[in-house]
C-alpha cells in the first residue's frame, strides 16, 4: 500500500510537469493549429537560465523570473521569426520547422551555457514528509501545487477576461475573431509569450528534482505531446488529465513491471487512444466538409 | 515526354555516381559517397510515403533499426548469410509496416506522425534494453557482407571504400528506378490522387486505406534496406539508428530538397549528409546551423530546394 | 425495381435534424433535380447517397443491392460515381493525370507491376491514357490535357471533374451544382453534356441552384425544405406547387431582410 501510495506520488509529480508542457501545446496549437515540438525547449530554458542567474549572485525568485521573461520572448521569437512567416504552410513543412527551433534552442544552449548536469537547491528544503508510509518531497508539492495554480489561473483567465474571450473566439474561428475586430496577430503572440512562460515555470518547479541539461527538452516535448494527445488536441482540461494520468502510468509502469519500458508503456498507452478514440479522451470529434 | 524524363534522371544520377570519384582526393570521400547513398535510398522510401501518398511517419527509423539489426543478429544466431539478412530485414519490417499501418494510417497529419513517432521509439527501446540479445545501447558488431572476396575471385579487386560506394550506388539507382516507375504508375497515380483528396480518390473507387498501407510497406522496406546497408557497412550498428532524430532527419532530408520528386529528396540527403562534414570544422555550432537550415528552408522555400530553384528559372524565362 | 432508391433517408448534426425521412428513387437515362433553399441539405443528402456520410435512417438501395453508408470506393465499384460542390480536383497532378485516376478501378493491378515497369502495368497505364485523352476531348480540355490541374479556369475544371466521374463508366452519376460559379456558356455546355450523358443511360442526380437549366433539363425534381421533401413531380408541376413557392418566397423574404 505504502509502495503503492509512493508510485502516485512520483506519477503525480512528473505528470504535473508533463500537464504543462501539453497546456503549452495546447495554447499554440489553438491560436495557430501548429504542434510546436520546440515545447520542451521552453522547460530546459526555465531550469538552465535559472540555473545560471542564480549561480551569477541573484536570489532565486528573481533568477526564475528573469529565467520565464526571457523563455517567454523566446516563444514571441519563434513565432515571429518562424511560425508566422510560414502561415499556411503544409503540415510536414510546420513540423519540421518546430523541430528546427527545437535543434536551434538546444544548439545556442549548449554554447551559452554548457553541456554539464545542474541543478538549484529546492524551495523548502530537502527533507522528504513523511505520509502514510510513503515519503514525499516538499519540492513535489510545490510542483503539483504550480502547476494546479496554472490551470486555475489560466481557467479564470480565459472565462473571465475579456483578453481571454478574445483567445478562444481566434481559436474556434480565425476569420470570424478578426471579423469583429480581434488583433489575431496579438492573440498569436500572447499566445506564444504564455505557452514559453508556462513552459519555463514548469522547468523552475522541477528542476531541484529532476535535474537538467541542455538536451532535457526533446524527451519532455514527446512526452508532453503524448500527453496532451491522450487527453484530446486542443483541450486545456485534456492537457491536465492526460499529462496526469501518463505520469501515473509510468511510475506505475517503473514500479511493478519494468523502469526500462516505462516510456514503452506511455507510448502503447497513447497508441491504444489513438486507436480506439482517435480524438483522445476530451477531444471535439470533426467532420469533414465536401 | 514524362518516361524519358524518368530516364533522364536516372542517367543523370548514375552518371553523376560514376565520375564523381575520379575527383575524390582520398579514400574517405568513397566513404561520405556511400553514407550519402545510404541515405539518399532511405529517403527514396519517404517520397513515396510524403511525397507521393502525403502520409507523414516519424516512425522510419524504426524500420532502419530491424533492417540494421537483421544483419548484425541473423548472420550469427540463425547462419543467415549477411547479404541475405538484408531481405529478411526487409521482410520483417514489411510486415510489421502492414500490421501497425492498419490502424495507424486512419490517422491523419499531426496525430499520425506522433502515432508512428511511438512506433519508432518503441523499436529503439527495444533494441536498448533487450540486452541479451542486443546488446544494449553501446551497439554490437555486424559480420562482413562477403561480397567483396566473392568479386576478388573473379579478378575485380576494390578497396573496402570503393566497394562499398559502388553498391550503395547501385541500390541507389534501382531504388530510385522503382519509386520513378511506381510515380507514373496506376498505383503510383492512386496514390497521388489521396494526397490531393481522399474523398474524391474515394469517389473514383480507390481503396484508400488500402493504398496507403502499400505506400507504407514500401516506404518501411526503403527504410530498412537503408539501415542493413549502413550497419554492414560499419560493421557495427547502435540503437541510435532506431532513433527519433533519425527518423527527423530522414523527414528534413526528404523536404529539404522538395519531397515530391525523387532527385528532389536525394539532393536533400545529398545536403544534409555533406553539411556535417563541411561543419566538422565548426563541430560546436553543428546543431545550430543544422536548425537554422531546417528552419529558414521550410520558411523561404517551402516546397523545398529542387522545386524552388526550377520555378525561380521558370519564372526568370517567361 | 428502380435502378437507385432512397428511403425514408435520415440523419442530423448536434441534435439538429438535416435530413429526414427522404424517399425518392432514379430510372436508368432519367436526370432527377434535388433542389431546396440554401441550407435545405441537398448536400448532405448527397454525401449520404455517396458514402461520405453514414446516415442514421433508411437506406439507399442501388440496383436492387442494400448499400446504406458503404464506402464510396465500394459504391464507385458498383456503378456510383459523384462530383463535389467544392471541387475536390487533385491540384497535384496534371489535367491527364486527374482524368486517368477516373480509370483507376480499370487501369489498377498487381503493385509488384507497377514497382518494377513490368509490361501489364505498363499495358493498363496506356490503355487508362488513351480513354482518359478521349474523355478530355469529349468535354473540350484535350488542349489542357498536360497543365498543371491548379492552373485551369473554374468552369474548366467542373468540366474536368465531370470528365473523371465518367471515366468510371457509372450506371448512376450524382452531380453536386455542376454549373454553379460558370458563365452562361460555360453552363450552357455543361447542360448539354448532362443531356448527352443521360441520353447514353446513365441515371442522373442532380444538384443546382441554376433554376432555368434545372427546369430544361430535369425528367423528375424532389424538392427539400428544412430537410424535409415538401414536393416532387415533373418540372411543370413542381413550379406550380404552392409549398414549394412559399419555400422559395420564404427564404427570398428572410434574405431581404437580412
Amino acid at each position: 500500500m505504502s509502495e503503492l501510495l509512493q508510485f502516485v506520488f512520483s506519477g503525480i509529480t512528473v505528470g504535473a510537469v508533463y500537464a504543462l508542457v501539453a497546456l503549452g501545446f495546447t495554447i499554440i496549437f489553438n491560436a495557430s493549429g501548429v504542434v510546436n515540438f520546440a515545447q520542451g525547449e521552453f522547460v530546459m530554458l526555465g531550469g538552465m537560465i535559472t540555473v545560471f542567474a542564480h549561480a551569477a549572485g541573484l536570489p532565486l525568485p528573481l533568477a526564475a523570473l528573469i529565467a520565464i521573461v526571457v523563455t517567454a520572448a523566446v516563444g514571441v521569437a519563434l513565432n515571429r521569426l518562424a511560425i508566422e512567416p510560414a502561415r499556411g504552410a503544409p503540415v510536414v513543412s510546420l513540423i519540421i520547422i518546430t523541430i528546427g527551433a527545437s535543434i536551434f534552442i538546444r544548439g545556442a544552449s549548449q554554447l551559452i551555457f554548457d553541456k554539464q548536469i545542474h541543478s538549484f537547491p529546492a524551495f523548502s528544503g530537502d527533507d522528504p514528509i513523511h505520509v502514510l508510509g510513503a515519503t514525499i518531497l516538499m519540492q513535489s508539492l510545490w510542483v503539483i501545487g504550480g502547476a494546479l495554480a496554472v490551470f486555475a489561473g489560466l481557467w479564470l483567465f480565459f472565462t473571465k477576461t475579456l483578453l481571454g474571450r478574445a483567445v478562444l473566439a481566434t481559436s474556434n474561428n480565425r476569420m470570424a475573431a478578426q471579423l469583429v475586430g480581434i488583433n489575431t496577430k496579438f492573440v498569436m503572440t500572447l499566445s506564444f509569450a504564455l505557452s514559453a512562460a508556462i513552459g519555463a515555470f514548469g522547468g523552475v518547479l522541477v528542476t531541484p528534482i529532476t535535474l537538467t541539461a541542455y538536451d532535457v527538452g526533446l524527451a519532455l516535448a514527446l512526452k508532453g505531446f503524448a500527453a496532451a494527445m491522450l487527453g484530446g488536441m486542443g483541450n486545456p482540461k485534456g492537457a491536465l488529465v492526460g499529462g496526469l494520468l501518463l505520469g501515473l502510468l509510468e511510475a506505475l509502469t517503473a514500479g511493478y513491471l519494468s523502469s526500462q519500458y516505462k516510456d514503452a508503456a506511455a507510448f502503447v498507452i497513447i497508441l491504444a487512444v489513438l486507436f480506439f478514440m482517435p480524438q483522445g479522451l476530451f477531444g471535439r470529434k470533426s467532420t469533414d466538409r465536401v | 515526354m514524362r518516361i524519358s524524363g524518368k530516364y533522364w534522371t536516372l542517367i543523370f544520377l548514375a552518371a553523376l555516381i560514376a565520375v564523381t570519384p575520379l575527383f575524390f582526393p582520398s579514400g574517405y570521400y568513397f566513404r561520405v559517397g556511400s553514407l550519402l547513398f545510404v541515405n539518399g535510398l532511405a529517403v527514396t522510401g519517404i517520397v513515396v510515403l510524403t511525397g507521393y501518398a502525403g502520409q507523414i511517419s516519424l516512425g522510419q527509423a524504426g524500420f532502419a533499426g530491424i533492417g540494421g539489426y537483421a544483419c548484425a543478429l541473423a548472420p550469427v544466431h540463425w547462419g543467415v548469410p549477411p547479404a541475405l539478412a538484408v531481405v529478411l530485414g526487409a521482410a520483417v519490417s514489411g510486415v510489421l509496416a502492414y500490421l501497425v499501418g492498419r490502424p495507424i494510417l486512419r490517422l491523419k497529419g499531426y496525430y499520425l506522425s506522433v502515432a508512428s513517432l511511438g512506433f519508432g521509439i518503441l523499436v529503439a527501446m527495444v533494441l536498448n534494453n533487450e540486452r541479451e540479445l542486443t546488446k544494449g545501447p553501446d551497439g554490437i558488431n555486424v559480420p562482413d557482407i562477403g561480397l567483396r572476396g566473392l568479386l576478388s575471385d573473379w579478378g575485380l579487386n576494390l578497396t573496402n571504400g570503393e566497394f562499398w560506394y559502388a553498391l550503395t550506388g547501385i541500390c541507389l539507382l534501382i531504388g530510385a528506378w522503382i519509386a520513378l516507375n511506381l510515380q507514373s504508375s496506376p498505383t503510383g497515380r492512386a496514390l497521388r490522387a489521396l494526397h490531393g483528396s481522399e474523398v474524391a480518390a474515394s469517389t473514383v473507387g480507390i481503396d484508400v486505406a488500402r493504398v496507403k498501407i502499400q505506400a507504407f510497406v514500401i516506404s518501411a522496406i526503403y527504410a530498412s534496406v537503408a539501415g542493413s546497408l549502413m550497419a554492414l557497412q560499419n560493421k557495427f550498428v547502435t540503437p541510435d539508428i532506431a532513433g527519433f532524430l533519425h527518423s527527423v532527419e530522414m523527414v528534413t532530408m526528404a523536404v529539404l530538397g522538395g519531397v515530391a520528386s525523387v532527385p528532389g529528396a536525394i539532393l536533400g540527403a545529398g545536403v544534409l549528409t555533406l553539411l556535417p562534414q563541411v561543419l566538422t570544422v565548426l563541430a560546436e555550432y553543428e546543431q545550430l546551423i543544422l536548425g537554422l537550415v531546417m528552419m529558414g528552408v521550410m520558411i523561404f522555400l517551402q516546397e523545398g530546394l529542387v522545386p524552388s530553384i526550377l520555378r525561380w528559372f521558370r519564372g526568370r524565362d517567361e | 425495381m428502380s435502378l437507385l432508391e432512397i428511403q425514408a433517408l435520415g440523419i442530423s448534426f448536434g441534435g439538429v435534424r438535416a435530413v429526414h425521412d427522404v424517399n425518392f428513387s432514379v430510372e436508368p437515362g432519367e436526370i432527377v433535380s434535388i433542389i431546396g433553399p440554401n441550407g435545405a441539405g441537398k448536400t448532405t443528402l448527397f454525401n449520404m447517397i455517396s458514402g461520405v456520410y453514414r446516415p442514421e435512417t433508411g437506406r439507399v438501395v442501388l440496383s436492387g443491392e442494400t448499400v446504406t453508408g458503404m464506402e464510396p470506393f465500394r459504391l464507385a465499384k458498383r456503378g456510383m460515381s459523384r462530383t463535389f460542390q467544392n471541387l475536390q480536383i487533385f491540384q497535384n497532378m496534371t489535367v491527364l493525370e486527374n482524368a486517368i485516376t477516373g480509370f483507376h478501378l480499370q487501369e489498377r493491378g498487381p503493385v509488384l507491376a507497377d514497382l518494377f515497369n513490368l509490361p501489364g502495368s505498363r499495358r493498363r497505364a496506356r490503355l487508362a491514357e488513351a480513354g482518359a485523352r478521349a474523355l478530355l476531348a469529349r468535354v473540350g480540355l484535350e488542349r489542357a490535357a498536360d497543365r498543371d490541374a491548379g492552373s485551369l479556369s473554374y468552369g474548366s475544371l467542373k468540366r474536368l471533374e465531370i470528365a473523371r466521374a465518367l471515366a468510371m463508366q457509372p450506371k448512376v452519376l450524382l452531380l453536386d451544382e455542376p454549373a454553379a460559379g460558370c458563365n452562361a456558356v460555360e453552363t450552357d455546355e455543361i447542360d448539354h453534356l448532362i443531356a448527352e450523358v443521360a441520353a447514353s443511360g446513365v441515371a442522373i442526380l442532380l444538384v443546382e441552384h441554376d433554376m432555368k437549366m434545372v427546369m430544361r433539363i430535369s425528367n423528375h425534381i424532389v424538392v427539400l425544405d428544412h430537410g424535409e421533401k415538401i414536393a416532387e413531380g415533373a418540372p411543370a408541376e413542381v413550379s406550380r406547387n404552392p409549398e414549394v413557392i412559399a419555400a422559395y418566397l420564404g427564404t427570398e423574404a428572410e434574405n431581404a431582410d437580412g
